[in-house]
């Protein structure tokens, strides 16, 4: 009995995996627990295991490939058994991956009819077999890597005149891009109208350098890139947010982390930033103030007031950002939340992080002090209801017993969501976490 | 010119040669006093006498042999198999003795001999008396191979193979033997080896073939020039050496090409075209090179399976329409 293996969930946000690179080549004997490929998703990239034994009959996805949650990837099963039911079965399946095991699926009679020929690797029938070649012309030039299909004389005269032969349309077979295609471009392009080119003679010649540069270069979207455009609109569309900024004398703070930090070099321990030291007064602080630290959940029809503080520490990385959770940060110490801030911090860079590692989170914090930014407006990672969006700390002439003196000054601004966080509730937060860090010895407590 | 048969145009060159030349001798199976097989010798026992027109008993191994022992002392002799289907079991004397005996004794002896016959397929013969010898022989260094599409080419071409001081596998068809030509009257009429022939220039796609394929790409020529495509047709008349450069100029001109070969499909002399074509013609291609050739099967004794095996004007057909995309 043949198996299937499909796309499985692999983070709770993750709607569709990228097939990254295949481990294991049909015809593999595999076991259950093997790793058989590499799949890419919003979040991180994936071992993925087979859960039974049997032998790898069929790749249905190719490298590069994105495909939708439960959609066929493989098939496992006995040599030589016949898969054709199960293709089928998930053949009729109208997404994009299904649509591509379908297509791969039609292809097997018609290798098989081309193989009348007895019982080597025939050659015969040459002709029979290309003769579905032409079956579906003018399509797709490119497929799903980006690879455009074009013959060796039209990307010749393609690349002879300049032309982009992405930008053409093929009208051979699978939508090859033939001779003919480039000609007719290139009678488009040189009817184009003529007064383009003839200002062009008069232009100074440094103007003319610059026109011939590339405008632009295209980055593909990755799987993190269209995760964070999906979450981030989402959140900015559906919960309506306000900002709450308050500013917080760190006086206290910077002598009290001096202090610490003295001891840690003393007892070689990580140091502790300023950002660990907030991390752990919001989680305090939440503590205190259980509707900030909650979820509107529509769907559900509830509010949730969780009773378990995770705050997610939003990292950036090269190719975008994520956000580790520090779990029970209310209930650890400082030093605890400091190294596993940076090693959680360290892994995300390398995308080592596990899905589970970044899920969870009750509130969110994001720190842009480093950058200089005094303050800014974060917005909400859903389904908490509130982010916290971090400034500098900065050196301010502040006024003491009427007096001014120098003083040590940061911003910080409460996003909330205002379907389950009014603003009376956010500034009570926020005027608590600011007691917290005015009085760090606090934290202790 | 004179009307001749294919066979009346490949004993004219033998003839002319004999006539010619005293050291040039006929040697083979019922050549003499049957006047050949396929009467291709008619008469020439009766010219030339018993010592230059020599019939053997029935062991290729041994006369092939004796031909090449003759051709090292200086004789120029023909050796006819009554089919090329005979010639494998002398395949020792061809592959390891004519080829390449110049080459071991650093050229102390020159193998000036001609092994002529039919080749390929001639009807219901069954799998073993059908095949096509091409890629066999052209495969060894050593050996030039001909073979001749029409009775002038069959003679000019002839001449000059008896006349080369290399040994020289020269193609013939039982199928063609009866085929009418112009032949010219030209006083020494010889075609030089390795020279390929535009039979029929074009610009819509090359179409290569020889022997009897050379008719299949003449009638595919027409119904496309029916359609109102030029297509250029090409007889490499000289399987090896080839006249690559011929058909690697045309496919700079039409852009894409279809061999008709009559040989099984594997490693043959078309798969050889299709490789020198991507190699040097890369760029100026404008579709993958199609071929059209025996099935990949041993020859079936039944009719219509025969004609199934053999390549078809209509597959040639729709292989040119397939690379011209109309």
């Amino acid at each position: 009995m043949a198996i299937p293996v499909d796309m499985p969930k692999l983070s709770d946000t993750m709607e569709e995996g990228v097939l990254v690179a295949w481990l294991a080549d049909e015809g593999d004997e595999l076991s259950a627990g093997d790793v058989i490929a590499q799949v890419e998703t919003d979040k991180a990239t994936m071992d993925l295991e087979v859960f039974d034994d049997g032998v790898l009959l069929k790749k249905v996805v190719e490298e590069g490939e994105a495909v939708d949650i439960g959609a066929l990837i493989a098939v496992l099963g006995e040599e030589g058994e016949d898969i054709s039911d199960i293709l089928a079965e998930f053949g009729e399946g109208d997404s994009d991956g299904k649509a591509e095991a379908q297509e791969a699926e039609d292809e097997e009679p018609e290798a098989e009819e081309a193989d009348v020929g007895g019982d080597g690797a025939p050659e015969d029938a040459e002709v029979v077999a290309s003769e579905t070649e032409d079956a579906t012309p003018g399509t797709v030039a490119a497929d799903d890597n980006g690879r455009i299909k074009a013959s060796p004389l039209a990307r010749r005269i393609a690349s002879e005149n300049e032309l982009d032969i992405a930008q053409i349309d093929g009208s051979g077979p699978h939508g090859r891009i033939i001779k003919r295609d480039v000609e007719a471009a290139l009678e488009d392009r040189d009817a184009a109208p003529a007064e383009r080119k003839a200002p062009a003679k008069e232009r100074r010649a440094d103007v003319a350098t610059i026109e011939d540069e590339e405008f632009y270069e295209a980055i593909p979207l990755s799987q993190m890139r269209k995760t964070i455009a999906r979450r981030l609109a989402e959140s900015k569309y559906t919960a309506p947010h306000f900002y709450l900024t308050i500013d917080v004398d760190m006086e206290r703070v910077v002598s009290f982390r001096k202090k610490i930090n003295e001891l840690a070099e003393e007892q070689e321990r990580a140091k502790i930033s300023f950002n660990d030291i907030i991390t752990k007064a919001c989680a305090v602080a939440l503590r205190e103030h259980p509707e900030v630290n909650s979820a509107y959940l529509e769907k559900e029809g509830e509010i949730r007031h969780y009773k378990q503080v995770h705050i997610g520490v939003a990292v950036a990385i090269d190719e975008g950002l994520v956000t580790p959770v520090i779990r029970n940060a209310d209930r650890k110490g400082l030093a605890t939340i400091a190294e596993e801030t940076r090693e959680l911090a360290g892994r995300a860079r390398d995308r080592k992080l596990a899905p589970e590692e970044m899920e969870g989170s009750t509130f969110t914090t994001s720190n842009l002090g480093m950058f200089g930014i005094e303050e800014f407006t974060a917005i909400i990672n859903p389904p908490s209801a509130c982010i916290l969006a971090i400034g500098a700390i900065r050196d301010e002439p502040v006024v003491q017993d009427g007096e001014i003196v120098p003083g040590k000054r940061m911003k910080v601004t409460l996003s909330c969501d205002h379907r389950v966080v009014d603003g009376a509730v956010g500034s009570g937060f926020l005027s608590t976490l600011r007691s917290f860090l005015e009085d760090p010895m606090n934290l202790l407590l | 010119m004179a009307e001749l048969q294919f066979r009346e145009a490949i004993r004219a060159a033998m003839t002319e040669e004999m006539e010619r030349d005293e050291d040039i001798f006929l040697i083979g199976e019922e050549v003499a006093e049957y006047d050949g097989a396929y009467k291709v010798s008619q008469g020439m026992l009766d010219q030339f006498g018993p010592k230059r027109v020599i019939d053997t008993p029935i062991s290729e191994n041994g006369f092939a042999g004796l031909g090449i022992g003759a051709a090292m002392n200086g004789l120029r002799p023909i050796v006819e198999f009554m089919t090329f289907n005979f010639s494998f079991v002398a395949f020792d004397q061809l592959l390891n003795n004519v080829a390449k005996i110049r080459y071991m004794s650093g050229g102390q002896f020159s193998f000036p001999i001609v092994f002529r016959g039919p080749n390929g397929a001639a009807g219901q013969l069954a799998a073993t008396h059908n095949t096509s010898v091409e890629s066999f022989y052209a495969h060894i260094p050593g050996l030039k191979v001909v073979s001749p599409s029409t009775p002038e080419d069959g003679k000019g071409l002839l001449k000059a193979a008896i006349r080369d001081d290399d040994p020289v596998v020269f193609l013939e068809s039982e199928r063609m033997y009866g085929l009418k030509g112009e032949v010219s009257d030209e006083d020494d009429f010889i075609l030089p080896l390795g020279k390929a022939h535009i039979v029929q220039e074009g610009d819509a796609v090359t179409i290569v073939a020889n022997g009897k394929d050379y008719y299949i790409a003449l009638e595919v020529a027409d119904r496309l020039s029916e359609d109102g495509y030029q297509a250029e047709v090409i007889d490499p008349r000289t399987i090896r050496p080839m006249d690559f450069d011929t058909i690697i100029e045309s496919i700079k001109k039409t852009n894409r090409c279809v061999v008709i070969d009559e040989s099984n499909p594997f490693a043959s002399i078309s798969s050889e075209i299709a490789f020198q074509i991507q190699e040097r013609a890369f760029d100026y291609l404008d579709a993958p090179v199609k071929r059209v050739t025996a099935k990949d099967v041993p020859a079936p004794y039944a009719k219509n399976l025969m004609d199934y095996y053999m390549p078809q004007a209509d597959d040639a057909y729709e292989a040119c329409r397939q690379v011209m995309y109309v």
